[in-house]
């Protein structure tokens, strides 16, 4: 099973086949252009003409050194780091040498500039990999172990001890009921009590959440309907735990438990292409709604999110007057079991 | 209240399993304090209705429930000639169980243990009016607002006024009346108290009257030598104008076009 502790955000090299770490790239090199641009030229005016001038000659060898670095990724990150952050740097002095001489060949290019190319490309690449292993730092295992634990979503005590008071209820009428509704409860709670950074399968998530339903209606009876639209979505697929009950919890308490009639909440699972789409919709009534704390799970995944895949994956919140709708891609990757 | 009859109580929650365990706890208490339960309700709203026809000695309300909340109950039951007691129950409520302990109310934690039940059932007595402040400042605490109906005793019997309906409140000489699309109600409030409560759906036209913001339609100016009003109020639903005092004439067009 994968787990966080090879996550992206805390190894020194970052993951090159990221959206986020490309992004990264690109502004980082582009803004060291952009302020070699400054000290090259002696007035403001100059300043953009010089920078376009060099993006000419930095962009290609940027994209290249991206293509490169995506290819190689895997070999990359079986280095030793340092090892790896030394293959890099060769590997980006070789690139821009080649691409010197090739420019020069073509007769756009300076010649015997190679060796100037070679040592800013050096440098380059040396600034941005010391920002990728400070920033890795910030997200260093512990911490971002830590963060997790604080983050990941706790079992509403309202839920807990209604539930607990709904079994007591069972008991003597209902016993098997009762057996039932304790076993789900304690999965729930496992779910919640197990390590933050081990990631699980969709199917498990969705059973999860299935559970924690049943509790629900429970307690809450007709009140609570729930339409599953499922499609074909791969259910091997490994996902950072609890991403989806919280917010399922989150309209059961906002949407569905002030309302006296109750109400019927969506949730819709679906695969387009690379991304896995997940949403939640639930009824509201302004009139009728819990006061506070719908957006302490929100930031909550949405921290968690950010803290496992970068800019790859978004969370958004549609309201009309009448539903509340949470939205969540997740990059749908093929993760090796 | 009577020892040797059977308490006669009301159940109000609105997860029907949690007024399961209420019975089955009043029944393992009934040698020692024997009671009948006469009514379940679902909330608030529902109790109430019950108790427009049946007479109780308690009610074991729950707190947060949809329609009408058991602090808003409570409150409402206050208002009548012979309340009931009131004992509340609630499975997790920070605020209001500590806000209960600091002010000596009673409250039963869910779920409930029989001995519990039976000391707060032998206690139990009416609200004070002391308490009674009490309890409409929890509530406004955890609803994050006002109540949601407000009272009006016509002829003995309690008419519940659904404040999302009401268009206005206008303080004549003695009472304040609220006005609905269909009618109007005469309540026993202060415009002050009113105002406070409710200042997030209500704005002050006029020394007498309260408009709710979403009601206005527009406003007209009076003729010059009108004394009574700088200018008047036109509203959705009913025909009849209000007046707007100067003081308040700016501050009302600007709640219009928002």
């Amino acid at each position: 099973m994968t787990s966080i502790r090879h996550f992206p955000a805390s190894y020194p090299l970052p993951d090159w086949r990221n959206f986020g770490v490309m992004l990264r790239l690109l502004l980082g090199a582009n803004l060291l252009a952009l302020l070699a641009a400054l000290v090259q030229t002696p007035t403001l005016a100059g300043w953009l003409p010089r920078y376009v001038e060099m993006a000419a000659l930095v962009e290609p060898l940027l994209l290249l050194v991206l293509g490169l670095l995506a290819g190689l990724r895997d070999v990359l990150r079986r280095l030793p780091v340092r090892i790896g952050q030394a293959g890099i740097v060769l590997l980006v002095a070789l690139t821009a040498a080649a691409q010197q001489l090739f420019w020069a060949s073509l007769g756009l290019a300076e010649n015997h500039g190679e060796l100037r190319a070679i040592l800013l490309a050096i440098s380059a690449s040396i600034v941005l990999l010391a920002y990728f292993e400070l920033r890795a730092h910030a997200f260093s295992p512990a911490q971002a172990e830590a963060r997790l634990v604080a983050l990941n979503a706790r079992i509403r005590p309202h839920f807990l001890f209604n539930s607990l008071n709904a079994v007591l209820s069972l008991i003597r009428a209902q016993p098997q009921k009762a057996e039932a509704a304790l076993e789900s409860l304690s999965d729930l709670f496992r779910a919640a009590m197990r390590d933050p950074a081990e990631l699980i399968t969709l199917s498990d998530e969705i059973a999860l959440c299935r559970q924690y339903l049943d509790l629900e209606k429970l307690r809450l009876g007709e009140r609570l309907a729930v339409d599953w639209q499922i499609d074909a979505i791969p259910m091997e697929m490994a996902i950072p735990p609890l991403m989806l009950q919280p917010l399922i919890e989150n309209a059961v308490y906002h949407g569905i438990e002030p309302q006296a009639e109750g109400g019927v909440m969506v949730i819709a699972i679906t695969r387009k292409q690379d991304e896995l789409l997940i949403a939640i919709c639930n009824p509201t009534n302004a009139a009728a709604e819990h006061a506070k704390g719908n957006h302490l799970a929100l930031s909550n995944i949405r921290e968690r999110l950010a803290l496992y895949y970068d800019l790859e994956a978004r969370l958004d919140i549609q309201t009309t007057p009448n539903t509340y709708e949470v939205r969540i891609i997740l990059p749908c990757r093929q993760t090796k079991p | 209240m009577p020892t040797n009859e059977a308490l006669r109580i009301l159940l109000v929650d609105d997860e029907p399993l949690a007024r399961a365990r209420l019975r089955e706890l009043l029944d393992d208490i009934a040698s020692e304090l024997p009671s009948e339960v006469i009514g379940e309700a679902v909330n608030g709203l529902a109790a109430l209705e019950f108790l427009q026809t049946n007479t109780v000695d308690l009610v074991l309300s729950d707190i947060r429930m949809p329609g009408m909340d058991g602090i808003e109950l409570a409150g409402h039951l206050g208002g009548m000639p012979n309340p009931p007691a009131v004992v509340f129950t609630t499975a997790y409520d920070n605020y209001a169980v500590q806000a209960f302990a600091l002010n000596a109310l009673d409250y039963l934690l869910k779920p409930v243990r029989a001995q519990r039940l039976l000391t707060a059932l032998q206690k139990a007595r009416p609200h004070q009016v002391q308490e009674q402040a009490t309890l409409a400042e929890i509530g406004q605490k955890i609803r994050g607002g006002g109540r949601t109906h407000l009272a009006c005793n016509e002829r003995g019997r309690l008419l519940l006024v659904p404040v999302a309906e009401v268009l206005y409140f206008k303080a004549d000489l003695k009472y304040v009346t609220a006005r609905t699309v269909d009618r109007e109600f005469l309540l026993d409030e202060a415009l002050t108290h009113l105002e406070e409560e409710f200042a997030d759906r209500f704005m002050r036209l006029h020394r007498a009257v309260l408009v709710a913001k979403n009601a206005l339609a527009g406003f007209e100016k009076a003729a010059g030598d009108d004394a009574e009003a700088y200018g008047w109020a036109l509203l959705r639903g009913v025909t009849e104008k209000l007046p707007v005092s100067r003081r308040q004439w700016s501050a009302a067009k600007a709640a219009l076009i928002s």
